[in-house]
């Protein structure tokens, strides 16, 4: 089915949870774990032993605080924590510490998707099953690794303002590469630093109110994301076209399958029995604190695109992958304070021929210093050296570093010379009489043979455009 | 040597700053006095003798706080044979301060009870009558004091179970300011009740174990310290000071107990205090309110007890759930798992607003009470417990009649203010105590009166023979 014949639209708003990159985990002292041995960064308070009482994290305060700003929030002046009860292995207090109904900060917005609030946490433990169904049911055993408990979280909750699965994507992306740019998180989603829900629901195009809506949890990708909710929109469209009703319930996505399943009903749904956290007091972000928070919030890639097109005349496109990326937009911008007659030429350079040599990394991580692409690019538009040969150059800079003229002089990269040029291409039209006689009576394809044969006898040191002009000069045309 | 028996832990530690007697002297005495406890008070005593057992008198410490390898149950058999890996601040306070650990004492479960007769470990006797209760939940604290197998103890107060107890063995008892003292390392009962404090033979041992305790703890976010040192107590007279004497016209209140607090009031004024009646038109609802905010606090807090990490594991479950269940049925008593399906259900979607929330509403209700009292008074007087130590058995069916047995201690942990409980007389042979309450961190000044009036009581009795 596609967009234009659709009958419903759906409505989405999205969930993420991003674990925080502070030292130490949110209530005690123990350090954030990364894949260290089991049950290792423990202690008394993250383990829930007899007698314990949390303490915030004030620097998990500080990055929630520069989220809210960086979204443009309300700060609440005072906010609280409550308790989220539950019995459940990975939950050792059997309740979550989080917030609810006086969150660190509501409102806001990101791009064209209003906020609604932004909350801090904790995370749970780590269970892992043994056993064939990877699951608690049916698993031989099950143990826990308590190294992850306790990790800060920050709950990102948007209004239902997502309009395609696309969209909700999109949306996703800005949020990672925004919170990425903060430093306040990791935002890789394969390792759960980053989780993703969508509460999705469709209504009939034109209708104000919203259906009934499903929850899909935990997709660890936003490819699957847009997948999942593409797969959730179809089965409620098919079920309201065969008359039934949407229920209210939480489901999993499987993204080999491609199915969907119930994880939990609206009557399954727990009472999690939610009170003021006793052992707390109100968090209330003094001036000082929230001005240290504005001062470290640096440039956001909305921001950042936005100035890259209106500034330096980029495409769309091209601005936006410069900022989704910072690590690109940061090399992109030292490179072009160094030269700055080629804002586009050496953007596409950055995009194009950087990044297929870097992957998703991180350009600074090689040899190659900014100024030094910079010069090849000038040297490019200048033409110095061809652009092929210039990829060849970048080749060689990347693993070894150094100066491009160096690399040009040392490989014998340099544009061919215009005498030298003369020389090959009169070489070109004396071996080929034929090409020459179809050229002459009127078959232009036939100019690709000569300059071909140039190409050839220069190695990519010519421009193919120049070497045709050459031609038609000398041949008349 | 058996001449310390008699003397309170101020002159003991006078005593061995003096050099008069070694701090190792008065420990192994204390230690051979704890070793001799017939009454239940003690559920472990140490055996050796620490290597620098301090200038201070060694101190009995209630189950429920955690101490580095020594078993900590909190009076529960859920947590039979636990060792903790950590002290709690409250504890080490007082060990940095020269007094070491004697022993832990016997409690009613998870201090929730009145009696002492809720410990998954047994009963403990009350000195001055063996057939009665010693009053709870730091009953065991209270009645090693009382009986001199202890020079002092430390316990936790949510409701009265400080005051209380210590009304009913004929000592004293301090429950601080909420915040006064760090609750980190305290086995959580009610977190915004629960409060540490001194179980003493006088008013002087009071105060020189609050300095020891007091102060912000940076594992405690709710803790606060004093504002000021506290200074030891010297007061003579109380001229100028007023009185607010509130519940002596309660019904339910022992014919006899009111007649030895009336008989106090008249010696604030033979000391130069004046007395007057004092409403607190919200406080009678304490009880209702103290039966929906420290079940429902307690549901959450016993929450992690589950036979996962440590404590009690039932042998008897075929899956998560059932080990969950079992545990939990098996390892805490009647009382703690009726305050938990109270909490569990006063916080239910549904029915939070009517309990909680209107609970809520009480309490700030008594805290502005309170305030408005302590506009017209320094103090406000109560008679501890409406009666004096009751039978062994006498209210164990009766779940409400034993709730009752708090009515006035309950507010004061309501509002966080502190509230001193002294010794003022006896009734039927059986100690009355006389409490005193007044503004948060007046500590200082509740201790300062308490002294001129335990000058002019002059209660004696303890230990008893």
């Amino acid at each position: 089915m596609t967009e234009a014949v659709r009958q419903y639209e759906p409505v989405i708003g999205i969930e993420i949870h991003v674990q925080l990159a502070t030292r130490t985990k949110m209530f005690c002292g123990c350090e954030l774990s990364f894949g260290e041995e089991p049950n290792t960064r423990t202690c008394p308070v993250c383990l829930a032993h007899p007698g314990v009482l949390p303490v915030t994290n004030a620097e998990a305060v500080h990055f929630g605080l520069m989220i809210g700003l960086a979204l443009g929030c309300e700060i609440a002046p005072s906010s609280i924590f409550h308790r989220k009860n539950y019995f459940y292995p990975d939950s050792p207090k059997a309740y979550q510490i989080s917030q609810y109904d006086i969150p660190l900060c509501t409102g806001g917005r990101l791009g064209d998707v209003r906020i609604h609030r932004v909350h801090l946490e904790e995370d749970a433990a780590k269970l892992v099953h043994a056993g064939s169904s990877g699951r608690i049911h049916g698993a031989e055993s099950s143990v826990v690794d308590f190294n992850r408990c306790g990790t800060p979280l920050v709950e990102i909750v948007t209004e239902p303002d997502l309009r395609s699965a696309a969209e909700a994507a999109e949306f996703g992306r800005l949020l990672q590469a925004t919170l990425r740019r903060m430093g306040v998180s990791d935002v890789n989603m394969e390792e759960g630093s980053l989780r993703v829900d969508a509460n999705v629901s469709i209504r009939p195009a034109g209708q104000a109110s919203f259906g009934t809506k499903t929850e899909l949890k935990n997709m660890n990708s936003f490819r699957f994301l847009e997948r999942g909710i593409e797969a959730e929109v179809a089965r409620q469209e098919q079920l309201l076209a065969e008359g039934g009703t949407i229920q209210q319930e939480t489901l999993h996505f499987d993204p080999e399958a491609g199915s969907l399943t119930s994880l939990r009903s609206k009557e399954e749904a727990h009472d999690y029995r939610y009170f003021p956290e006793p052992d707390l007091v109100p968090m209330a972000p003094t001036e000082e604190m929230l001005v240290r928070a504005r001062a470290a919030l640096p440039e956001l890639p909305a921001a950042r695109a936005e100035r890259l097109e209106r500034e330096l005349e980029l495409p769309a496109d091209t601005a936006k992958l410069l900022s989704f990326r910072s690590e690109l937009g940061d090399f992109y911008e030292t490179a072009l304070a160094a030269d700055s007659d080629h804002p586009r030429r050496l953007a596409n350079w950055t995009i194009n021929e950087l990044t297929a040599a870097v992957g998703d990394g991180d350009p600074a991580d090689t040899k190659l210093e900014p100024p030094v692409l910079a010069r090849l690019v000038a040297m490019v538009a200048d033409k110095q050296v061809s652009a092929s040969a210039a990829r060849e150059v970048l080749a060689v800079l990347i693993a070894k570093g150094g100066d491009p003229a160096q690399v040009i002089e040392a490989q014998g990269l340099g544009r061919a010379g215009e005498e030298e040029l003369g020389d090959i291409v009169d070489r070109a039209i004396a071996d080929n009489p034929d090409a020459v006689e179809k050229i002459r009576a009127g078959k232009q394809q036939a100019i690709g043979a000569l300059v071909g044969a140039v190409m050839r006898e220069t190695k990519g040191r010519a421009d193919g455009g120049e070497v045709q002009q050459m031609i038609r000069a000398k041949l008349g045309e | 040597m058996s001449d310390l028996l008699g003397l309170t832990a101020a002159t003991q530690a006078e005593l061995i700053a003096s050099g008069e007697v070694s701090g190792a002297e008065v420990f192994e005495f204390w230690r051979g006095r704890a070793a001799e406890d017939d009454l239940g008070a003690y559920l472990w005593v140490e055996e050796e003798t620490p290597a620098d057992p301090g200038r201070l008198p060694p101190v009995a410490v209630k189950d429920l706080f955690c101490v580095e390898g020594v078993p900590s149950s909190a009076g529960s058999r859920i947590l039979e044979g636990y060792l903790p890996v950590y002290t709690a601040t409250s504890v080490r306070n007082l060990q940095e301060a020269g007094a070491a650990v004697l022993g832990k004492t016997n409690q009613d479960e998870f201090a929730m009870g009145s009696s002492n007769e809720n410990s998954g470990f047994g009963p403990v006797q009350n000195p001055w009558d063996r057939g009665r209760v010693p009053g709870g939940s730091s009953g065991g604290s209270a009645a090693a004091v009382a009986a001199g197998t202890a020079p002092w103890a430390i316990g936790t107060d949510t409701g009265g179970s400080i005051r209380q107890p210590a009304s009913l063995c004929g000592i004293v008892g301090l429950k601080p300011t909420y915040g006064a003292v760090s609750r980190y390392g305290m086995i959580a009962f009610a977190s915004s009740l629960d409060q540490c404090g001194p179980l003493t033979r006088d008013v002087t041992d009071a105060a020189l174990m609050l300095r020891a305790l007091e102060g912000r703890d940076p594992c405690d976010s709710t803790s606060l310290g004093l504002p000021e040192a506290v200074t030891l107590p010297s007061a003579e007279r109380l001229d100028g000071l007023r009185f607010g004497a509130w519940g002596l016209a309660e019904e339910g209140l022992d014919p006899g107990v009111a007649e030895v607090c009336r008989r106090t009031l008249d010696r604030i004024e033979e000391l130069g205090g004046g007395v007057q009646e004092i409403e607190l038109p919200s406080a009678g609802h304490g009880i209702s309110a103290y039966y929906v905010v420290a079940p429902a606090e307690a549901s959450a807090n016993l929450a992690r007890y589950d036979g996962v990490r440590y404590g009690y594991r039932s042998p008897h479950y075929d899956d998560l759930l059932g080990m969950y269940e079992n545990t939990r049925a098996e390892g805490f008593g009647e009382e703690v798992k009726r305050r938990i399906m109270i909490g569990t259900y006063a916080l239910s979607s549904g029915y939070y607003e009517a309990y909680y929330g209107t609970a809520q509403k009480v309490r700030s209700k008594i805290a502005q009470d309170f305030a408005a009292a302590f506009e017209q008074v320094d103090f406000v007087v109560t008679p501890t417990s409406p009666t004096v130590a009751f039978e062994l058995g006498e209210r164990t069916a009766d779940p409400l009649a034993m709730y009752l047995s708090d009515y006035f201690t309950v507010p004061m942990p309501l509002a966080g203010i502190p509230a001193v409980s002294i010794p003022c007389g006896l009734s039927e042979g059986l100690p009355v105590g006389f409490q005193i309450a007044g503004p948060a961190f007046s500590e200082s000044r509740i201790l300062d009166a308490a002294y001129a009036l335990e000058r002019t009581i002059g209660f004696e009795g303890v230990p008893v023979p």
